[in-house]
């Protein structure tokens, strides 16, 4: 989500205000903030979650509509959910987990900007992240490897050569 | 149904313990967010589709082995319960505003104690949370990682080699981790020292929530910390992150109540006396009013400068001073200013003053 305020930074500190039960949210990065001498201004009116990260989304920065990526992402589609890239960019939500392989190109900036990262180095879960836990599997066993051969254990080195080929064929099996 | 246990007492099982630090942090709470392979997300799911989530979610409690640890499991379908009943469930933070509003199909699985909240079809498929009293961030993941586990071994994840578990929402990607502590920060809040504190925590990737009212101050004292990043850090980077800024903000405002009680413990006093006096005696009360009042007896209380409510009433006047659990107390189809006034005689009963 980006601060309300510069629309450049992401927007780290969000408050409610609540004036005569009325509920207004305000998201604000850090710096403008603190420019602001105080964390909350007294202005403004609803803003919510989803029409920000839209604006995070959005397809034309310049704002001409007429840039060939623009042209581009208006026609993905994800083809199990039939989701559009433009739709996306408005309601700020995926339609299904095909949407990441469909818009693949496009979520790479976004992440950055959301998360500073784009990929995922957390848990894997046991049924269908397979392929994730030998990759770092053997990634474990290939650091394992050099460690063995400065130190001159060659025949442990062999075997963990071994494990990491038969690892690899499993791979690319499935 | 008119019978829902759960809406009948303001006070969750797990409100009645004191956790670490619960002079300061009233609660924490942790979240991962999980979808079924192959099935849209909630939000184009259609009835059948989503109906097949559940179905398929709530068969993983008949498998009883793995969910030993965590008690009795009750399912909830939220299109059975009354609107009332779903208002308190919110005030209660065992649901979501989101899945008492809008869900098709959606429901909630709750434990006995009420520290688990597993909500299906809300906005993903299903939302694991587990609400702790006190600081008790790495309790709290370890038990939510725990259940999903559990569900883990007995459903295909919507999972990516490069995104991780995929959401609905792409800020909850990655880990679709999300912990967060609920601080009561007055005497930070008094020595205008909150600004700088919150600033610099937004500099760590966590974000800060605070509720405000007409004026500059906090709406009682509470601010949540959470984390702002789900992609490109592992679930004890996260935990751990937030662990330790909560522990550094714990010192601050332990400092900045030393300080208050050093330099104008009067005045302190006086503030905190006041506001006892006023939630005891007055006859109209409005929310905001009576979270600044409740603020200021909850730190008389933690100071030693009050023989008052313990905590587990303070976080019981909190929830019951809503607007459900008002109607739910005192019935149905309140004006404000009635609630106002049902609000006022509620807590003067709570502190035994009448
Ligand atoms: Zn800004
Ligand atoms: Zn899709």
């Amino acid at each position: 989500m980006l601060c309300q305020e510069c629309g450049k930074r992401p927007a780290t500190l969000h408050f409610t205000k609540i004036v005569n039960g009325e509920k207004t949210e305000f998201h604000f990065c850090e710096t403008c903030a603190r420019e602001k001498g105080e964390l909350i201004p007294g202005t403004s009116n609803g803003f919510s979650i989803h029409s920000l990260l839209s604006g995070l989304l959005d397809l034309d920065p310049s704002g001409k509509g007429q840039s060939p990526g623009a042209k581009m992402a208006q026609t993905l589609q994800c083809e199990e959910c039939g989701m559009t890239y433009s739709q996306f960019s408005k309601l700020g939500r995926f339609g299904c987990s095909s949407c990441y392989k469909y818009f693949s190109d496009r979520l790479d900036p976004l992440f950055k900007r959301v998360h500073g990262g784009t990929s995922h180095v957390g848990k894997v879960p046991k049924r269908t992240g397979g392929r994730i836990q030998i990759k770092r599997q053997i990634d474990d066993l290939k650091k394992e490897l050099q460690i063995r051969i400065v130190q001159e254990e060659f025949e442990t080195a062999a075997e963990i050569r071994d494990q990491i080929r038969e690892l690899e064929r499993n791979m690319a099996q499935g | 149904m008119s019978n829902l246990r759960f809406t009948d007492s303001a006070l969750s099982e797990w409100m009645r313990g004191n956790g670490q630090d619960s002079d300061i942090v009233i609660s924490t709470r942790v979240r991962v967010a999980r979808n079924l392979q192959h099935l849209p997300f909630p939000l184009l799911a259609t009835d059948q589709q989503s109906g097949e989530v559940l179905e398929r979610l709530t068969d993983v409690l008949k498998n009883k082995d793995d969910l030993q640890d965590f008690g009795d499991l009750h399912v909830i379908k939220l299109s059975e319960i009354d609107e009332l009943d779903k208002k308190v469930l919110v005030e209660k933070h065992l649901i979501s505003p989101n899945l008492a509003n809008e869900s098709r199909n959606g429901a909630v699985i709750l434990t006995e104690d009420e520290s688990v909240s597993i909500m299906i079809n809300e906005e993903d498929h299903l939302r694991i949370q587990c609400l702790y009293p006190g600081f008790q961030v790495r309790e709290a993941w370890a038990r939510a990682t725990a259940l999903d586990d559990v569900f883990e071994s007995e459903i295909d994840y919507a999972f990516d080699d490069k995104r991780g578990y995929l959401t609905s929402c792409p800020t909850n990607v990655g880990t679709g981790l999300r912990a967060s502590v609920m601080m009561h920060l007055p005497a930070l809040v008094m020595t205008q020292q909150i600004n700088r504190i919150l600033s610099a925590v937004s500099q760590v990737g966590l974000t800060v929530r605070g509720i405000y009212g007409e004026g500059s101050e906090a709406l009682g004292n509470l601010f949540q910390i959470s984390n702002q990043i789900t992609l490109g850090q592992t679930e004890s980077e996260i935990i751990e992150n937030l662990h330790s800024v909560a522990l550094q903000i714990i010192e601050h405002e332990k400092n900045a109540r030393a300080r208050l009680l050093g330099e104008s413990k009067l005045r302190i006093t006086d503030r905190v006396m006041r506001s006892y006096g006023i939630l005891s005696y007055a006859a109209v009360m409005d929310s905001k009013e009576a979270a600044q009042r409740l603020s200021d007896v909850r730190l008389g209380v933690d100071l030693g400068l009050l023989e008052g409510p313990e905590i587990p009433v303070m976080n019981e006047l909190n929830v019951k001073t809503q607007p459900g659990f008002l109607q739910k107390t005192y019935g149905e189809g309140m004006t404000p200013s009635e609630r106002d006034m049902y609000r006022a005689k509620l807590i003067r009963e709570t502190l035994g003053t009448h």
